[in-house]
């Protein structure tokens, strides 16, 4: 399925977003596989019990043992016999940097993943597509690390207080006024950790007697906040509008379920990027829709913030729209800003609210000072305020680097998931061998990717995932895909039915393609 | 056209009410520069006795050349997740330091404070199963339980024969369904030293208690981890227990250790089971590796000088003497507590006045040169809400003149503000 979207006058450029379908023979073959896994898994707990096979999982102490179960056997029945034979593709140890390129420190298994070892060496420039480092700003060098050196030395790591007790900085005030500026809102406020913001500002903003509309692939933090603020949470398909729009008529004109009373304020939770799929949420008919219903728009752009956009405003700038439409901004600075934390924008009365109420501002610590500094020269340096242009050079390269990399991937023929614009780039696998022996493969060929199945993802649908990061030359891009396509042969990935006609090579402008049917 | 009509109609809410201009926790207090032993607070320049700097180890040249050296070596942020290459060989030496420290099997780390306890009690209990909790247990420990869905009981803060007639009840009717029974997991979470009362909780009895009626203990130990203990590990080396008895200590780094973050620590059948199911840990990103230095070096300190938890511990009896005796005002907490509550002995009748009283005499001892702080609460969020109070805070840069200036700032602004 392919939209191509121009819809009128909402939208002012092309939207073009792909979920091309599972082929059956494939989906048929995964469940199959799945299938054997876990007669294999059944087996194995089998031999486990009749003490057949060695059981290598911590067990319980013996003066507990007549306690209840702290886990339910099948529980861990997925982590015993599925994860443990490709848990090597995850938690990897790196030790330098996490830019472009990056060390990794080897591990070896001697018995089949149930523990690690390092052997003390280093594989070093491996070409990192797994990090979130959309603007590059994992430096070690440069006039970011050279100003959270300074901070570090003068205010110290830590702030040992709350902000609405001790721990309000001039720095973070600073940092408060800036990030404000950049979104183009009146005010905002910086959390020390980006899935806290979610899970303790939801919360606060909504509460019994209330309703949220949420994306069904939203992510764990916003779902946890939806869950803690105790609202009913009604959920609509992955960016689809007829879906939210029937969800916002049934909710008005129902009322609550039992009470039949108006509900007291609808919120709507959606993301600028999903990072599982790489889809792009489709804002111009949300805030149409936000609009003509009266609810209120609550924007997690995590991944968005930095990546999209002529200059890096994120998916508001990306669409044209006004920023004052979006009631409550939220997005991470951990992805874009290498840094930490997380931030809401939004109007003055919003933010002095939060200030007062937020769960973070009265009991959590606030946010460390050079991490906060280098959140300031970062998002100056995006805005142009430092004199250079480096800013503006990294969205536009980060731009051309998706455009590339997106396009040279379908025409070698895999299945991409995702919108044509969003940096982050799923390729479907779907059997379960295969993510291990893909994570494996291109490890060997010194490229770390980010592969991930089951609980993540539905299913049958697992899938690799790479980060397209404006540190990345085309020399690099050219290398991984190259390594892409040879491990793509190999293990059989090129699912894909719609051929592409190969562009002759021009460079970057804006593509119209053929597109002939196999 | 009905449905036009009714669209049409209805009016939500604000989406925020508005707050008033004047409300006391609207207002920051701004700090300009580090907030070390001598603090700048809106132009001020003071003694601070509001930060949770136990050891001093805010403004230590070790820490800070340690965390220059990560971030000369690693930058600032981790770019991930620990699943996806967020995984630094600094975070695995920071656990394994903090699991040798506390000498257990495995410790593993949180980059939140407040994420720590929050996202490992909804880990273990899930809808259906049972936890006790202390009626003063902090608003993170109230977050992680909502999150978990189980069933909560409180029982009175401190108060052994309370829980004792709940876990009693709790048997009886185990006894009426064995078969539920069977399959409910019990929890009793606790605080080492508790944040709104400045006390101790009595963790020999718990200990008792657990194995008489089959509970995990999970003990959060945010305040008491490198204050009580001989060598700073925390209560159970306080009451000499065996730390292989406690199901999971949980502990932030943000107050003795000067850093950001928080661990889980105990035995790796337990802390395993977080790296795929803690959802702080799998979905946000890891600490930044300056912070994690700064922690590994802040243990070193720790280690290397196991006198400090005396002197502060002394330093703690001197003020909690000093304190006696302010009329109208009384000193809430152990005397070896760095962390006291001073609240009013009479109210004047609402929450409101009595924040305004406390916020007048902070400002009389800000005014003369000490910072305080009141105790920040969210009043509509909280179970059981403590009293408004003054939070006093004692570290070891602290000089004994200093104790004594501040205890004798409070005597004076108590009988000029509160008679």
């Amino acid at each position: 399925i392919n939209h191509v979207v121009h819809n009128g006058g909402l939208y002012k450029r092309p939207f073009n977003e792909a979920f091309e379908e599972t082929p059956m023979l494939v989906a048929v073959l995964t469940y199959v596989g799945y299938g054997v896994l876990t007669l294999f898994g059944y087996l194995r707990d089998f031999m486990r019990q009749w003490k057949i096979e060695k059981c290598q999982n911590a067990t319980e102490r013996e003066e507990q043992k007549d306690f209840v179960p702290l886990y339910q056997d099948f529980e861990n029945f997925y982590n015993r016999n599925l994860y443990m034979r490709i848990r090597d593709s995850w938690n990897r140890p790196i030790c330098s940097v996490p830019g472009a390129k990056v060390d990794m420190m080897e591990r070896v298994s001697h018995d089949y993943n149930w523990t690690f070892t390092y052997t003390g060496r280093v594989i070093k420039d491996i070409i990192n597509m797994g990090s979130y480092n959309y603007l590059g700003f994992a430096q070690k060098t440069g006039a970011c690390q050279e100003a959270a050196a300074k901070v570090l030395s003068q205010y110290g790591a830590g702030v040992c207080s709350t902000r609405q007790e001790m721990g309000n900085l001039d720095k973070h005030e600073e940092l408060e006024k800036l990030v404000a500026r950049f979104l183009g809102v009146e005010s905002a406020m910086a959390y020390g950790m980006g899935f806290a913001t979610n899970s303790m500002n939801i919360p606060a903003l909504v509460g019994k007697g209330c309703l949220i509309l949420s994306d069904e692939l939203n992510h764990a933090s916003l779902v946890l906040g939806a869950r803690l603020s105790g609202a009913t949470i009604r959920i609509f398909k992955h960016n689809n509008m007829q879906s939210l729009e029937k969800l916002l008529k049934d909710a008005i004109v129902h009322g609550q379920p039992r009470t039949r009373r108006p509900w007291k304020k609808i919120l709507i939770l959606v993301e600028g990027i999903y990072s599982m799929e790489g889809s792009i949420v489709r804002l111009p008919e949300v805030i149409a829709l936000k609009k003509k219903y009266k609810s209120y728009l609550y924007l997690d752009e995590a991944h968005s913030i930095g990546a999209l956009g002529p200059s890096g405003r994120g998916v508001v700038e990306y669409f044209g729209l006004n920023p004052e439409d979006v009631d409550v901004m939220m997005g991470t600075f951990t992805k874009s800003f290498g840094a930490a934390g997380g931030y809401i924008g939004g109007k003055k009365e919003l933010i002095d609210y939060l200030r007062t109420y937020s769960h973070s501002a009265a009991y959590a610590t606030s946010m460390s000072p050079p991490v906060v500094e280098q959140i300031i020269t970062s998002v100056k340096c995006i805005m142009g305020e430092d004199g250079t242009t480096i800013g503006r050079a990294r969205v536009q390269q980060l731009a051309e680097n998706t455009r590339y990399f997106r396009r040279r991937l379908k025409e070698m023929g895999f299945i991409i998931y995702g919108n044509e614009d969003s940096p982050v780039v799923p390729l479907m696998l779907y059997m379960p061998a295969k993510i291990g022996a893909f994570g494996r493969e291109m490890l060997k060929r010194n490229i770390g990717v980010v592969v991930v199945g089951f609980p993540a993802t539905p299913i049958i649908e697992s899938r690799a995932r790479f980060c397209l990061s404006a540190a990345h030359t085309k020399e690099m891009l050219d290398t991984a895909l190259k390594e892409i396509n040879e491990v793509g042969d190999l293990l059989q990935l090129k699912y894909s039915r719609r051929r592409l006609v190969p562009l002759l090579d021009r460079p970057f402008d804006e593509t119209t393609y053929e597109e002939t049917e196999d | 056209q009905e449905k036009e009509e009714l669209i049409e109609e209805w009016q939500p809410e604000p989406l925020v009410p508005s707050v008033p201009k004047d409300h006391p926790a609207l207002n920051y207090n701004i700090v300009s520069g580090p907030p070390t032993h001598i603090i700048t607070v809106n132009g001020k320049e003071c003694i601070n006795f509001a930060s949770f700097n136990f050891l001093g180890l805010l403004n230590n040249e070790k820490v800070k050349s340690a965390a220059q050296a990560s971030l000369k070596k690693y930058g600032v942020g981790t770019c991930g997740p620990r699943g996806f290459y967020g995984t630094f060989d600094v975070h695995l030496e920071l656990e394994e330091r903090l699991a040798k420290f506390m000498r257990t099997e495995e410790a593993i780390i949180y980059s939140y404070g407040f994420a720590t306890i929050a996202s490992a009690i909804p880990a273990y209990s899930k809808r259906g199963d049972i936890v006790f909790v202390d009626e003063a247990a902090c608003f993170a420990i109230q977050k992680g339980l909502q999150a978990s869905r189980s069933n909560i009981k409180l029982f009175k803060h401190n108060d052994m024969a309370d829980l004792e007639r709940l876990l009693k009840e709790q048997e009886t009717e185990d006894q009426k369904n064995p078969r539920k029974a069977r399959v409910t997991r019990r929890f009793i979470v606790v605080e080492g030293l508790y944040m709104n009362t400045g006390d101790i909780c009595p963790l020999p009895e718990l200990i008792k208690l657990k194995y008489k009626y089959k509970v995990r203990i999970f003990l959060e130990e945010s305040l008491s981890f490198g204050v009580l203990g001989e060598h700073g590990r925390g209560i159970t080396e306080h009451f000499g227990i065996n730390i292989d008895d406690i199901d999971l200590i949980s502990a932030n780094m943000e107050n003795s250790l000067a850093s950001i973050g928080g661990f889980c620590c105990g035995r790796s059948f337990i802390i395993d089971h977080q790296r795929l199911s803690g959802q702080g840990y799998c979905f946000s990103a890891s600490l930044p590796p300056l912070l994690a230095a700064a922690a590994i070096e802040a243990l070193n300190i720790m280690e290397d000088n196991p006198d400090i938890f005396q002197t502060l511990r002394t330093k703690c009896e001197w003020m909690h003497k000093a304190l006696q005796g302010i009329s109208g005002l009384k000193v809430v907490g152990e005397s070896f507590s760095p962390a006291l509550h001073l609240q009013l002995e009479e109210s004047c009748g609402s929450r409101e006045n009595d924040v305004k009283l406390l916020k007048r005499v902070v400002d009389y001892c800000m005014n003369s040169g000490i910072a305080f702080t009141q105790a920040r609460y969210l009043e509509k969020e909280e179970k059981c809400l403590p009293p408004p109070s003054i939070r006093v805070v004692i570290t070891v840069e602290q000089t004994e003149q200093e104790l004594d200036k501040a205890a004798s700032l409070l005597k004076e602004a108590a009988q000029s503000l509160l008679n």
